[in-house]
């Protein structure tokens, strides 16, 4: 028997579903700006810059969102981190994902109403949500407007230093979002993790 | 004692180098004043005591009394973007007739015919790297040439009281970016000038360039002719002006590894030999950044690394979890 938490508010929800569609075109786009050839291209170039602009403009909108939502409501407190014993902690999540998963062990952090991360998660989402995203959206802004953030604020090398940031900060967005997606799988069921997101419940295990 | 003493140090210290910095300037000065740096300069005053001013003035014998006249516009010469061109060493009789010596300057001179860039420059082997030959047959071949008549020539471009190399030259990319589009937009940006060669209206410049992003950034960091001219492999700086259907409008031309403007508007800095390792198009970034373009081939290696360990370790993973299912 599995039991069912309503974990994901409507407004969380909704905000997640639109982060999930805007850093897909921006990935997908990005990769097709910084890979760009003459014989082949993902997707045009003027499209691509036209899809990035659009999409981190809506996310910056939506990250705005998600961060006064996550001041306003309880949903803030699943993302601050305790750092009372944080690295055995992470560890022992990392060793169930290595090895205890295979050994059908039951996971050391099962979700609550209290506890809707693991360690490891939260850990990861907090870098990925109030460090990364807010810097690729810094950076973003400064590439969309070169001429008046960063001669304002790094002078003329900052476009370089800015347009790496980005890229790198991009790059491991990309990284967080493949193994993010991939460990949606380990839910009760393959798809479990996923119709959480659309229903608002969370399946546990029996 | 101690105070005094110090003081004193200060006051001779401050004093010697008062000396030091008056000898410099003396001699600064008066190396300058020996050693004129344009050989022709004196003579050409008796064309810029007129010319080189915006008024004029003679005596009218018939009625014996000064007149003070405006100079035409166009034939004010500025003395210091003269002595900056390429021809500052010239006297202006070297192109010009020698009658105009004389004043009133005789009516007949304003027909004399001009000098082509190819008159003195073409088959001399002074010039030879410039390969005024070729620049010729690209600008025959231009737009300016065939829409237009001989009335088009060197001249409408290259100013030849104030013309000065920029690309063959260390100035920063942008300085060359915006004096060489000055050029261009002479013409483009000045109905009055523009139609002194058509009877159509000038196109609005900004509105024909709405499709392109960032407007205002590639305006200032890439020439009209990286998309408007037919890159040559013999020549610096590009003169085939291709029709509008012609210009490069794929994103792709220049942002990518094999971008165009290594062709053009970085060639002198490629022939150069400066680089930066690593980097795709790594001259480009020693003064700008053009995505698609500047990519570092040792990040591009590392992230394909890291990519494979990515996807390696979830199929790993994926796949001892559908092994070990219960």
């Amino acid at each position: 028997m599995s039991g069912k938490i309503y974990l994901y508010s409507r407004w969380i929800r909704l905000w997640h579903l639109f982060n999930a569609i805007l850093i897909l075109l921006l990935i997908i786009s990005g990769v097709s700006m910084q890979y760009s050839s003459l014989n082949s291209t993902i997707i045009r170039f003027d499209k691509a810059v036209t899809i990035h602009n659009i999409s981190g403009i809506l996310l910056t909108a939506n990250y705005v969102f998600f961060f006064v939502g996550n001041l306003i409501t309880p949903n803030g407190k699943y993302y601050k981190i305790s750092f009372n014993a944080l690295f055995a902690r992470l560890i022992k999540q990392f060793l169930y994902y290595t090895f205890g998963i295979f050994k059908h062990q039951k996971p050391p952090f099962p979700v609550t109403k209290e506890q809707k991360f693991n360690p490891l998660q939260q850990f990861t989402y907090v870098i990925a949500l109030y460090v990364l995203v807010p810097v690729v959206i810094i950076t973003g802004w400064a590439l969309l407007y070169p001429e008046i953030i960063l001669t304002k604020i790094l002078g003329g090398s900052g476009l370089k230093i800015n347009d790496f940031v980005h890229v790198i900060t991009g790059f491991f967005l990309s990284f967080f979002m493949m193994i993010h997606i991939y460990f949606c799988t380990i839910g009760a069921t393959f798809i479990s993790n996923f119709r959480s997101m659309i229903t608002g419940f969370h399946e546990s295990h029996d | 004692m101690n105070f005094y003493f110090t003081r004193s140090i200060e006051f001779t210290l401050i004093y010697i180098t008062g000396i030091v910095f008056g000898l410099l300037l003396s001699v600064n000065s008066s190396k300058a004043q020996t050693n004129p740096k344009f050989k022709n300069a004196e003579y050409n005053e008796n064309c810029l005591k007129c010319h080189g001013q915006s008024k004029y003035k003679y005596n009218n014998p018939e009625s014996g009394s000064e007149v003070t006249k405006r100079m035409y516009i166009e034939t004010i010469i500025h003395r210091d973007q003269f002595y900056e061109s390429n021809h500052r060493q010239f006297k202006c009789t070297d192109c010009h007739s020698e009658e105009y010596d004389t004043f009133p300057h005789p009516g007949r001179l304003r027909m004399e015919s001009k000098y082509a860039c190819i008159d003195c420059h073409g088959d001399d082997p002074k010039y030879e790297k410039f390969n005024f030959e070729q620049i010729e047959t690209e600008f025959q071949a231009s737009v300016h040439s065939t829409k237009h008549s001989e009335d088009f020539n060197c001249w409408m471009c290259h100013n030849p009281h104030t013309y000065k190399i920029s690309t063959r030259s260390n100035e920063k990319i942008k300085d060359i970016v915006a004096y060489d589009n000055a050029i261009c937009l002479n013409c483009h940006a000045d109905i009055t000038r523009y139609q002194l060669l058509t009877d159509k209206t000038n196109p609005n410049i900004l509105q024909k360039h709405e499709w392109l992003p960032n407007q205002a950034l590639h305006f200032k960091n890439v020439r009209c002719i990286e998309c408007h001219a037919r890159t040559n492999d013999s020549l610096l700086v590009a003169h085939n002006i291709q029709p509008k259907a012609k210009a490069v409008r794929r994103c792709v031309e220049c942002h990518s590894t094999n971008s165009i403007l290594m062709a053009s508007l970085y060639k002198y800095k490629v022939q150069e030999g400066r680089s930066r390792a690593g980097f795709y198009n790594g001259i480009i970034m020693n003064e700008g950044y053009v995505i698609g373009a500047n990519r570092n081939y040792y990040l591009g290696i590392l992230s394909l690394i890291m990519f494979g360990c990515v996807i390696t370790g979830i199929l790993i993973h994926a796949t001892l979890r559908i092994v070990k299912r219960k």
